[in-house]
C-alpha cells in the first residue's frame, strides 16, 4: 500500500483518552481496571491507529509498556497476601491518574456548558469576528476508530481475493464523499460500499479525516456509541473547488 | 443625580464600551459615589431580565458588561455571518487544568493530560487565553502558566473564584461515583490558594 499518507490528526488524543473510551466502553469499575483485558484491547488500537498509519506518539507506547508492565505484575501471586501487611495494588498509581484526568475532561465538559462569548453570547466588539473553527470533530477518534473498525470487520469477504489497485486517488475519494453527502447528512457506515477493498475503505476514512481538517465536513454522533454522521459544511461545489485546488501531495 | 439620570449614563457607557467597565471606572466618569453606581447597576440588571429584551448586563471579569441574551445566538450568528469561535477539546481540557490549578508548569499539565501539550499551550497564549505568571522555584525555573482577563470573558465569569466547584459537579453526575472524595485542596479553591498549589 504506497498511497496511504502519513496523518498527523490535529485533534490529539492522548493515552489516558483511550483508556478512559476502553473503561467506558467496557463498562469497568475504574478502581478494578481487569489489565488483562484492557492491555489486549489497548494494543488492539495501537495496531489499528499503525494500520491507519496515524501518527502514533511516543506517549502511547510509554503507556503500553507501563500496561504490560502492570499485567505482569498482576500475574505474580502475592505474597504477604495472608498477612497483615497491605500490600500495595500496583495499579494504584495508573487509577489515580486517570482519575485526576476524568476530573479534568469534566470540569472541561463544565466549562463549555457555560454561555461561551462569540459561541452563545455576543458583545460589541463581535463585529469583526473572523475566528478560526478550531476543531469540526464533535466525537473522540477513537470513536470514529470504532467506526472504522466495524466497517473492516463487514468486509472481511475481500480478504480472500483483492484486486489491488493502486491508483486510487484521496482526492477523487473526497469528492466522491461531496457528491454523497450534497443532498444532506448521511451516516459514516453508508459511505462505504459493502463489497468495496479494504484500501477504498482505508482512502475513504483518511479522505473524510482530510475534509474535517479543511473545516469541509462536521462528524457529529448524537449519543455515546451511537452512528456517526458526516455532514457539508458548505457548498458543495466550493467543496469541489476546494479539494481541486489542494496539493496533490495526498492523492 | 437622580436614579434614571445615573441609570442612563450607565447604560449609555456600557453600550460604546463593549469591554467590561469596571465600578472604579465608572465612579471616575460619572463621579457619583461607587455604592449608588452598584444599586443603580443591580437594578438595571433587573429590568435587563426581562423578556422584550436582547441584552443583558452581566457581571463579568470585574466589570460589567452587555452582551446579547443566550437564547438569542441563532439570530445574532445569523445577521453576523460567523462561524462560531469553538474551542478544540484539547484545548478545553488543557484551560480547564490551567484554571483549576494555576499557577502549574508545563510539565504539571503534561502528567495529567499524558500528552505533549506545547502547541496547545502556544494557541492558548496566543488567544490571549493564558498568560505566564512567573517561573517556579525548582530546578530549571520552568514558566508557570495562568488564565488571563479573556479567559474570564470567554466563559463569562466575573472572577475566577467564580469557576464552577467539584461539588456543583458532583451534584449533576448525581455524585455516583465520588471521585473528589480524595480529591485535592487544589480544586476546591480555583484561585490559587488550595494547599498543594505552590
Amino acid at each position: 500500500m504506497n498511497f496511504a499518507p502519513k496523518i498527523k490528526l490535529e485533534i490529539f488524543e492522548g493515552p489516558l483518552d483511550l483508556l478512559l473510551h476502553l473503561i467506558k466502553k467496557n463498562e469497568i469499575d475504574i478502581r478494578d481496571i481487569p489489565v488483562a483485558i484492557i492491555t489486549k484491547q489497548y494494543m488492539e488500537y495501537l495496531e489499528l491507529m499503525r494500520f491507519l498509519n496515524l501518527e502514533i506518539a511516543g506517549e502511547f507506547l510509554v503507556m503500553a509498556s507501563t500496561l504490560l508492565y502492570l499485567k505482569s505484575l498482576m500475574l505474580i501471586p502475592r505474597e504477604g497476601d495472608e498477612s497483615d501487611e497491605e500490600v500495595e495494588d500496583p495499579r494504584k498509581e495508573l487509577v489515580e491518574r486517570l482519575l485526576e484526568y476524568k476530573k479534568c475532561k469534566e470540569l472541561a465538559e463544565k466549562l463549555e456548558q457555560r454561555s461561551l462569548k462569540n459561541r452563545d453570547v455576543f458583545v460589541r466588539e463581535s463585529f469583526d469576528l473572523n475566528i478560526k473553527n478550531e476543531s469540526l470533530v464533535d466525537i473522540s477518534l477513537f470513536d470514529l476508530i470504532d467506526a472504522f473498525k466495524r466497517v473492516i470487520e463487514r468486509s472481511r469477504v475481500s480478504e480472500i481475493f483483492e484486486y489491488v489497485d493502486d491508483d486510487i486517488k484521496i482526492k477523487d475519494v473526497m469528492l466522491s464523499i461531496v457528491e454523497k453527502l450534497k443532498n444532506g447528512g448521511r451516516q459514516f457506515d453508508d459511505l462505504f460500499d459493502v463489497n468495496c477493498t479494504k484500501q477504498y475503505i482505508i482512502a475513504t476514512f483518511i479522505a473524510i479525516l482530510e475534509l474535517a481538517k479543511n473545516s469541509l465536513i462536521r462528524i457529529s454522533q448524537f449519543e455515546p456509541f451511537g452512528s456517526i454522521y458526516l455532514y457539508l459544511l458548505v457548498d458543495p461545489e466550493i467543496c469541489k473547488n476546494a479539494i481541486n485546488e489542494m496539493e496533490d501531495e495526498i492523492g | 443625580m437622580d436614579r434614571d439620570t445615573l441609570k442612563a449614563i450607565i447604560e449609555a457607557i456600557l453600550f460604546v464600551s463593549g469591554k467590561p467597565v469596571n465600578l472604579d471606572r465608572l465612579k471616575d466618569v460619572i463621579g457619583e459615589d461607587k455604592e449608588s453606581i452598584k444599586s443603580a447597576l443591580q437594578q438595571m440588571i433587573d429590568e435587563y431580565r426581562k423578556d422584550t429584551r436582547g441584552i443583558e448586563i452581566v457581571e463579568v471579569a470585574g466589570g460589567y458588561q452587555m452582551r446579547t441574551k443566550t437564547n438569542l445566538s441563532e439570530y445574532v450568528k445569523n445577521y453576523l455571518q460567523v462561524k462560531p469561535s469553538k474551542l478544540s477539546r484539547p484545548a478545553m481540557e488543557t484551560l480547564a487544568i490551567i484554571a483549576y490549578k494555576q499557577p502549574i508548569t508545563k510539565s504539571e499539565i503534561e502528567y495529567i493530560r499524558g500528552v505533549d501539550s506545547s502547541g496547545i499551550l502556544r494557541a492558548l497564549l496566543e488567544r490571549k487565553l493564558i498568560r505566564i505568571v512567573g517561573k517556579k522555584d525548582v530546578p530549571g525555573r520552568p514558566l508557570l502558566y495562568g488564565t488571563t482577563k479573556e479567559f474570564l470573558e470567554l466563559f463569562g465569569l466575573s472572577d475566577i473564584r467564580d469557576l464552577p466547584t467539584l461539588k456543583d459537579l458532583n451534584e449533576i453526575s448525581g455524585g455516583q461515583e465520588n471521585f473528589f472524595e480524595q480529591g485535592e485542596d487544589v480544586f476546591i479553591e480555583p484561585d490559587g490558594r488550595g494547599k498543594n498549589n505552590l
